[in-house]
């Protein structure tokens, strides 16, 4: 019982936090939201970016240059193929082959 | 076109079945880890379904913690969903009876696929965002289920996780191939950056989201003085 009062409370917060936005500027969106709509986007993927590379080491062996090596294949391709389906296999295959093969 | 419309929102989210599924067999294996059965998993996915919530919310379950805790947890957790929604009001603008439920399954991952506003061609926009959603939500659900199913019996798959990783940084070269202001994707990468070396790897995120909000808002006076 304890457990799904648990589990009912993550799954209340987590859905007001993302419809909350959408009721409060249902009528009309700020000029300011707005803006935050439209530069948003491109910062949190920078910041996710980030965040899934956060516990890359590199002050040992191998210095984050399986991460390194992958994430330039990744962008090779993207600017290559311009389709994200092949520019993450590419890199996900190029860091499988790294990190149990070479490093 | 319904046809057509299905088949280009599955093919956008291949790229997050590999992910969705390695991450949800963790989150299953985690969760039988800590006692609880393939219900609890399934019901979790469905009703949650946030990764690392429920990755935390594992760790809430088995501490026993306490309803303000796991409140404010899943608060400072999930607090970076505002961000996704804010952007996205425009977008879902005319979603119409779907979208309750593509507001519910904003992911990040989701977010990534359907943030830029592009529809395939022939597409229905509205049609495509939410199958996109629900794709993913459904690849997300089969992974938590197999995990708690398979458990332990499970081969290695060491690197898989790097499909997270790379759908995020593909994401951000398609974002700096198109668009001229390069200005916001660095506000955001080099905020994080800073605020990891200065908070760490587990208090980090929170700040960066402070410091992006406060950097970007100065740069709109900048914006507007060029305009």
């Amino acid at each position: 019982m304890k457990s799904a009062i648990i589990v009912g409370v993550m799954a209340a917060v987590s859905a007001l936090l993302r419809f909350l936005p959408f009721l409060v500027f249902r009528k009309r969106t700020p000029p300011y939201v707005a803006y935050l709509g439209r530069v948003l986007p491109p910062a949190i993927i920078g910041m996710l970016v980030v965040y899934c590379l956060k516990d890359v080491t590199l002050t040992a062996a191998p210095y984050g240059l399986p991460e390194l090596i992958a994430c330039l294949t990744v962008a090779a391709v993207q600017l290559w193929r311009r389709s994200s389906l092949w520019s993450i296999l590419a890199g996900t295959a190029v860091y499988l082959v790294l990190v149990n093969a070479v490093f | 076109m319904t046809k057509q419309t299905i088949r280009a929102a599955f093919i956008t989210s291949v790229p997050v079945l590999a992910g969705y599924i390695v991450l949800g067999i963790g989150f299953g294996i985690l969760l039988r880890g800590a006692g609880y059965g393939v219900g609890w998993a399934a019901a979790m996915s469905a009703l949650i379904y946030g990764g690392s919530m429920q990755y935390v919310g594992v760790g809430l379950l088995s501490s026993g913690a306490s309803i303000i805790t796991t409140a404010l947890t899943s608060f400072m957790v999930n607090a970076r969903h505002l961000f996704y929604s804010i952007s996205m009001i425009g977008v879902y603008k005319d979603a119409g009876r779907a979208k309750p439920y593509m507001i519910f399954a904003l992911t990040d991952e989701t977010y990534s696929l359907l943030c830029d506003g592009k529809v395939p061609e022939g597409a229905d926009p509205t049609m495509y965002r939410f199958f996109v959603s629900l794709f993913d939500q459904c690849y997300w659900i089969i992974g938590g289920v197999l995990g708690n199913l398979l458990g332990a019996v499970l081969p290695s798959t060491a690197g898989v996780e790097f499909s997270m990783t790379a759908l995020f940084v593909a994401a951000f070269t398609e974002q700096w191939r198109t668009s001229r202001d390069h200005l916001p994707a660095l506000t955001g990468a080099g905020c994080t950056l800073l605020c990891l070396v200065l908070f760490g790897p587990e208090n980090f995120l929170i700040p960066a989201m402070v410091l992006i909000t406060v950097v970007l808002t100065l740069l709109r006076g900048r914006e507007e003085a060029a305009a």
